[in-house]
């Protein structure tokens, strides 16, 4: 499904390397999980995948189910099946969050060929999944993100996802700010979605949300590369131990992680 | 004084194609608004007021020509009493029936020197003369050819509505209304159209105790007309003003507010949202307010919002003045500017001059672009540039358009953000 080869990423403004050759395979179907160290380039990996401005690939590909993604716009991405839930989802104000939904979902059916949904099949379809995810009417109606607890604002990335369905779903942290129950609605969203269509990449500091979404595979992004790579006991060993160890392998400091 | 007898023989020029009426209730405040604006000559571009907005397609004796559209039959969907104005001309025809509804026309209201109106007619035109000179507003009084008079007592059943069409390349209208709200009475005005190639239109709104006042303005979608407009009001105690302008397109467009509050309790709202795209015409938007505070506990809020593009230009002055003894005053005041290129520029002149103790006023002024990072986040989600970018734009315009209380109308007034959106793409 994504296939990521050697990337090497640089801030466009600035001389610094973040991503430095890091090579990631995710097959159909599959679930992935991230950790690694603050500051060592998991985000940075989510919004170059997506293809948010500021960043310069300077070597490297990445794949989306055969199909050059670096190459494509934001909007181009999504339409080809990426999602990313935002480890800061963005607040705007002024555009009702059902508006903003209805305009996401229509704008992918449009780029895939679909006739738009009605006014009500959207409203049918919403109600029913935002139900599954706990989210109430009222925070539908109200501005995008906008007065959202930390957690409100998780459950809506995930809702968003649920709408868009896409093949790949990225997700950024998307357990950070959420008490144990929401974190068990998130978990069962994601769940929902899993499919031997779909592949999910999830980028976590904690095991807790690894118990209930069960990774397939699970990599240590340290220095801008995957260091390592296991199945769920490597999470569990991170839990327990921290990053120390692994880096010290790597002959990573842990300062310049 | 080179500068004042240039600015006088500019007025006697203009005054000189119009025609000051006589022997109706308006005849003594027009002449008294005649001599004013002989006096006081039309404005310069040196004057402070006029420093932005160049005066000189106000002053001209014709108006650059400007083609006629007709903009169809406006807030159709809304029970309203309508009237027609067509280059300023009443069209009876194509009016609801007026003295149903209690309206009589500026020209039709004969010689009564005890005309209701004749307390009002440029009597608050007059007051708003200080301290800031407005030279078309006392032209305007002293040569406006028509206008509406709309006296309200109880809450009126329907909204008035003033349909402007503009046919005429060359016309010039000067119209002048006056509405007055007794005590606790409600109406809400609507005004939609271009009421000509040039237009000077006063709107004096008087509002009794407890009175409520709302008003909607839509300023058509012409390119090339120029338009100055005055409202002067004074507000009574317990009483509410709030007036919406929506302005799209314009070569020159400029809308003054003078609000006196007089009574305790009471409450002014101005807002306006402009779209300005100078891609086929220059656009140009000034919005002039001036609010004084002279009782307890006003409450007035300015907010202003402009959108601009392809070399748009957009002008906000703003002041509020609080009087002493006005104690509680709460004065709000925000413009803001977002610039979709580089070629637009926005300029804010808020001022606050407070001579009470206890009162809060703010007032911020900011000029931006589109936030790329809500940009990013809407493109992820599949939506393409232009529809994110209008997305935008509307989340820009909200708290602006937010101030119409009437659901209904808000929804309109989106509609036609959102139409105007999808026709200036690029
Ligand atoms: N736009 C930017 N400008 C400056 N520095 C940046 C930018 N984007 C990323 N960085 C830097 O790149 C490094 C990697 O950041 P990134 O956000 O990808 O880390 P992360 O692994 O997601 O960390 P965390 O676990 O704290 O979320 C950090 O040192 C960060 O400061
Ligand atoms: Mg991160």
């Amino acid at each position: 499904m994504l296939e990521i080869k050697n990337l090497h990423v640089k801030l466009e403004e600035e001389d610094k390397a973040i991503l430095k050759g890091l090579n990631l395979t995710v097959e159909t179907g599959k679930v992935h999980a991230i950790m690694g160290p603050n500051g060592s380039g998991k985000s940075t990996l989510s919004y170059v995948l997506s293809g948010r401005d500021g960043y310069e690939v300077t070597e490297g590909s990445a794949e989306l189910a055969g199909e050059e993604l670096l190459e494509l716009q934001p909007e181009e991405r999504a339409a080809a099946g990426l999602f990313l839930a935002f480890q800061y989802p963005v607040e705007i104000p002024g555009v009702g969050n059902m508006t903003f939904l209805r305009t996401a979902v229509n704008a992918k059916r449009k780029a895939n060929g679909q006739p738009e949904l009605s006014a009500g099949e959207f409203l049918k379809l919403v109600r029913e999944k935002a139900k599954a995810l706990k989210i109430d009417a009222e925070m539908l109606k109200r501005p995008v993100n906008v007065g959202f607890s930390g957690g409100e604002k998780k459950r809506n990335e995930i809702l968003q996802m649920a709408m868009l369905e896409p093949k790949m779903c990225i997700l950024d942290e998307t357990d950070s700010g959420l008490d144990v129950d929401a974190m068990k609605l998130v978990a069962e969203g994601v769940n929902a979605l899993r499919d031997e269509g779909r592949s999910f990449l999830v980028i976590t500091h904690y095991q807790r949300l690894l118990d209930h979404i069960k990774p397939d595979v699970v990599h240590i992004l340290a220095d801008g590369r995957i260091i390592k790579t296991g199945g769920p006991e490597l999470a569990q060993e991170i839990e327990n131990n921290g990053y120390a160890d692994i880096l010290a392998e790597h002959g990573i400091s842990e300062v310049m992680a | 004084m080179a500068v004042l007898q240039q600015k006088r023989d500019a007025a006697a020029a203009r005054l000189d194609a119009l025609t000051v009426a006589t022997g109706d209730f308006t005849a003594a405040a027009r002449s008294d608004a005649l001599a004013r604006v002989q006096a006081q000559g039309l404005p310069a571009r040196r004057d402070e007021y006029w420093r932005w907005t160049n005066p000189a397609a106000l002053n001209a004796v014709a108006p650059s020509p400007a083609a006629g559209s007709d903009a169809g039959d406006e807030f159709a969907a809304f029970d309203r009493i309508k009237l027609v104005f067509v280059d300023g001309v009443f069209d009876a025809a194509a009016s609801d029936d007026l003295s149903q509804a209690g309206i009589e026309l500026l020209s039709a209201a004969g010689n009564a020197d005890i005309h209701w109106a004749g307390a009002i007619y440029g009597t608050l035109e007059k007051a708003g003369q200080t301290p800031v000179d407005r030279p078309f507003a006392a032209l305007n009084t002293a040569t406006a050819t028509e206008g509406v008079l709309i006296r309200v007592t109880g809450k009126a059943p329907k909204p008035v509505h003033l349909q402007y069409i503009h046919s005429s390349d060359h016309s010039d209208p000067i119209l002048h209304h006056i509405v007055k709200l007794e005590e606790g009475a409600e109406l809400t005005l609507l005004e939609s159209g271009t009421p000509g190639a040039r237009f000077n239109v006063v709107t004096e709104v008087c509002l009794s105790k407890d009175a409520k006042f709302n008003h909607i303005r839509v300023q058509g979608a012409e390119q090339d007309r120029q338009a100055l407009t005055h409202i002067f009001t004074r507000v009574a105690e317990g009483a509410a003003f709030k007036s919406f302008t929506m302005t799209m397109n314009g070569v020159l467009t400029r809308n003054e507010c003078v609000i006196d509050i007089i009574g305790d309790d009471a409450v002014a709202h101005v807002a306006g949202a402009a779209l300005g795209d100078g891609k086929t015409e220059p656009f140009h938007h000034d919005d002039t307010v001036f609010i004084t505070h002279g009782a307890l506990r006003g409450e007035s809020r300015q907010v202003f919002k402009k959108v601009l593009k392809n070399g748009a230009n957009g002008i906000f002055q703003g002041k509020i003045l609080v009087k002493e003894g006005a104690q509680k005053t709460d004065g709000y005041q925000i413009s803001q500017s977002l610039l979709l290129d580089d070629d637009s520029q926005f300029l804010a002149k808020p001022e606050l001059e407070i001579y009470a103790d206890d009162v809060v006023c703010s007032h911020g002024s900011t000029t931006g672009s589109i936030d790329q990072t809500a940009m990013f986040y809407l493109r992820s989600r599949g939506v393409p540039v232009e529809d994110a970018t209008a997305m935008l734009v509307l989340s820009f315009m909200a708290d602006a358009v937010d101030e119409i209380e009437d659901e209904a109308l808000r929804d309109d007034i989106l509609s036609r953000l959102e139409a105007w959106l999808s026709r200036h793409r690029s």
